[in-house]
This record gives structure tokens, C-alpha cells and sequence, in this order.
């Protein structure tokens, strides 16, 4: 037999406690190295659409929450296209797409400024409803978690990726709280009751 | 941001989950709340993990690559290393105008950070942390010193081997990996909890870093060498069918 000769994807392992000192240097205290720390907005001023802002917290199984995470966001423009690299053309030149967000060193809450994204294509054609794809990193994750914040205000009801989930209930898990005309809340829980989904993509 | 090159944009292999850590692994001891216990929803990627953002030349600086020298220009005290690999994909091909990013401790095994309490001292001129985008052929290069090992609060006496974080993104958001490497012949590396959350002998291997005679310079440094490999991606052609056709 012929071998299969695809290299393996290196093995993932834990960000730890510091990876401020190499991913948001600038926030830790680290000044002088980078002018500035990187996905500081995903997006200009001038980015069409609905200027929207998340906040949230990451807690553990235990209930406390993390102040440790980093989690980085990845979405469309108002559009529904994504910057960089999508097939169907160009985004808004005022939409970056990727963010890096810290949880609050005392705190623990986040917060990602933003604007609400349009609905991308599902792999068959069908519609995903407007979604954030998060991805979290931590001490104490030793792969990185991915998963998908969904709106409250949007019809969510086609959406073929929360029509995947089996667990009907669980789904409520990915859907931020309105808390205000243009505010919600996502909270992500690691572990345990009202566990966030999280996917394997 | 720049634009990928077409080709960039297909479905990602998919993850091998057995090869990677498990989310819940007793000897590390902050994964014992960390990880999810319900199953991971399966999905396969989708556009929105086969896009991801790309960054350009103009935003890194002449030195960021350096940590010996980019932290207040005056050179840290330790083992002078280059540390140079290449980023590919698991088809073998090499990622280009991709980001590392890379953090770690000072020689004696002490971070800059306000959560490190260890009593081995700053070096003034130490900052620690580098980036760099890839070359065509996906090579990249950092200049640093050999972090030291140090102790943390997991079991009682236990040590993390020398290690370098690295951060690397690939042309789509679901590629983005964090990992550490480790140095050839570091005792440390069988002992510790977190290298032994990964359950294959070859896959710890894959991090650690063989010394690079061939790119150490004489009277100046010694080298390792490190490649990363990312998923792969998939050709399209058959990807239109619909679920259950």
C-alpha cells in the first residue's frame, strides 16, 4: 500500500496565563515593543450598518468567571460578505472582520464593538443566520473553542447551523440578550449548566 | 489586510481530535473546570471558517522579530538563539504572508506580566514577545534567548519545561492555532502535565524543536528549528451537493 503522506496538524496546546505578553502586549503594559496591539476594532468609524456593541463574561465550571481569557471574532460585513478572501467579491473596505478581545484584568467582562453582520451562505446555499464566530483561548484550554454568537432580534428559526443542534434547548446558548437598542449580552459558560456550544468545525 | 490567492477558499481538513489535546485532562488541573463536558456540536466548515483575516508587511516594525533587541533597543542577557521553521498546510505546501506571533519567559524563567510572581528577576532589556509574517515559502525567523524553565502552582514540585509560545494564523479563521515548543533533550518535557495532556508519543514530538547546527551562526548564536503545520484544505469540486445526496 502506498503510504498517505498528509503531515499532521501540529498539536495544540494551552495559551496559558500570559498570553497578553504576546498577543495584547500594549494592554498589558508592555509599551515599546509594537505601536499598537492588533484587532483593537474589527472595524472603521465609516463601516455600514448597525454600530452594535456585545458584552459578556467567560465562566468555568465552578461559576467563576475567567480573567484570563482572550478571545479573538471573525465576521461579515453588513453585506453578509467577508473581508480578505471571499469568493464573491470585496467587503466593505470599512470592515476588518477580525478582533481580539481581553477580558478585564479585574473584572472578567469583555466587550466587542462592532457592527451586526449580514447572513453568509451555508456550504449548500442555504442561508446561515447573522452570527459572530468566536474563538476562545485560555489557561486551562488546552485547544481552542469555537463558537457562534446569534441575535436575538433576527430570525434565527433557518438557520441550518442551529438546526444542527440536537439538543433544542441548547441552542438558546448561542443567541445574545438584547439589553438595549443597539447592546446585548453573551455570556459563554465552559462547563456544566447552561454549557455554551461549542463545535467542532 | 490583504488578499488571500485564490484556492485559499476551499473547505478545511478536518480536525483530528485524538492527535490534539483532550479538553479535560486531570493532570493539568485548571482543565478540570475549563472543559466542556457536553460533546462538541459537528459541523465542517463553512464559509465563515474558511475566511479569515490577513495582515500585511506595513504593520510590523524592523525589529519585531528581535526580542533580543526590541524591547528597549539594548541586547537581554541569555543563550542567543535564532528560532526559524516554516508554516505549512498538512498537503505539505508552505503557508505564505501568514502571522506568527510569539511569547515566552526570560532566561531565568521569569514573564513580564503582573500574574508572575516568580522571584527570579526581570531583565530590564527582556520584553518577550516577536511576530513576523511568513515568507513565500511560508519560512519565518525570530532572534531570542533559550527561555529558562520555571516552577508553577499545578502539583507541588512541578516545572515547565523551556518553551516558546507561538500563536500562527493560516488563510482561514478555522486554521487558527495556538501552541508552545519545547527543546531537544529538555528533561523537563516527559514530566510535565501539559505537554502530557497530548496522548501521542508523536505528537508531543512534533513540538519539540531539534537544534539547527546548519543556521547557527559562529561566535554569534545557536539555532532551532520549528515548522507548523496547519490544516489543510480540501478541493471544492464535489463540495455543492446537498446534505444526504
Amino acid at each position: 500500500m502506498q503510504p498517505l503522506d498528509y503531515l499532521k496538524e501540529t498539536p495544540s496546546q494551552t495559551a496559558g496565563p500570559f498570553v497578553h505578553i504576546g498577543l495584547t502586549p500594549n494592554k498589558l503594559g508592555i509599551g515599546g515593543v509594537y505601536p499598537q496591539d492588533l484587532g483593537d476594532s474589527p472595524i472603521r468609524e465609516e463601516a455600514k450598518g448597525q454600530q452594535i456593541t456585545i458584552v459578556g463574561t467567560v465562566r468555568d465550571g465552578a461559576g467563576m468567571i475567567l480573567r484570563d481569557a482572550l478571545i479573538e471574532s471573525w465576521q461579515a460585513d453588513a453585506a453578509g460578505i467577508y473581508p480578505g478572501n471571499d469568493p464573491r467579491g470585496a467587503a466593505d473596505p470599512n470592515v476588518g472582520g477580525w478582533a481580539r478581545i481581553i477580558a478585564d484584568f479585574d473584572t472578567g467582562e469583555w466587550v466587542l464593538k462592532t457592527i451586526k453582520p449580514g447572513a453568509v451562505p451555508y456550504p449548500d446555499g442555504r442561508m446561515m443566520a447573522p452570527h459572530i464566530s468566536l474563538w476562545i483561548v485560555a489557561r486551562g484550554i488546552n485547544l481552542g473553542l469555537q463558537t457562534r454568537v446569534h441575535f436575538e432580534d433576527e430570525d434565527n428559526s433557518a438557520c441550518p447551523v442551529l438546526g444542527r443542534i440536537e439538543h433544542r434547548d441548547r441552542v438558546q446558548t448561542l443567541i445574545a440578550k438584547k439589553t438595549g437598542p443597539d447592546n446585548y449580552r453573551f455570556d459563554i459558560v465552559l462547563q456544566g449548566e447552561n454549557e455554551t456550544v461549542f463545535f467542532d468545525i | 489586510m490583504t488578499a488571500n490567492s485564490e484556492g485559499d477558499r476551499d473547505p478545511l481538513f478536518f480536525r483530528d481530535r485524538d492527535w490534539h489535546p483532550a479538553a479535560y485532562t486531570p493532570g493539568y488541573k485548571t482543565s478540570m473546570t475549563r472543559a466542556p463536558f457536553r460533546p462538541l456540536v459537528a459541523l465542517g466548515s463553512t464559509l465563515s471558517e474558511e475566511t479569515g483575516p490577513a495582515f500585511g508587511q506595513s504593520m510590523i516594525g524592523a525589529l519585531d522579530n528581535n526580542l533580543i533587541l526590541n524591547f528597549t533597543g539594548q541586547p537581554a542577557i541569555g543563550e542567543r538563539i535564532i528560532l526559524h521553521g516554516r508554516v505549512l498546510d498538512e498537503t505539505g505546501r508552505g503557508v505564505p504572508n501568514v502571522l506568527v506571533e510569539i511569547w515566552q519567559a526570560n532566561a531565568g524563567g521569569r514573564y513580564r506580566h503582573k500574574k508572575d510572581g516568580y522571584l527570579a528577576p526581570l531583565d530590564p532589556n527582556f520584553g518577550g514577545c516577536g511576530r513576523t509574517l511568513t515568507g513565500p515559502d511560508g519560512s519565518y525567523e525570530f532572534l531570542t534567548v533559550r527561555p529558562g524553565a520555571y516552577p508553577w502552582p499545578n502539583r507541588v514540585n512541578d516545572w515547565r519545561p523551556m518553551h516558546v509560545h507561538l500563536s500562527v494564523f493560516g488563510s482561514g479563521f478555522g486554521q487558527r492555532l495556538i501552541t508552545q515548543m519545547y527543546f531537544e533533550g529538555d528533561p523537563l518535557i516527559a514530566r510535565c502535565p501539559i505537554v502530557r495532556t497530548i496522548g501521542q508519543e508523536k505528537a508531543i514530538e512534533a513540538l519539540v524543536a531539534p537544534l539547527d547546527m546548519n543556521r547557527a551562526i559562529p561566535m554569534d548564536c545557536l539555532a532551532y528549528k520549528f515548522d507548523v503545520v496547519l490544516r489543510g484544505r480540501r478541493q471544492s469540486l464535489f463540495e455543492n451537493r446537498r446534505e444526504g445526496m
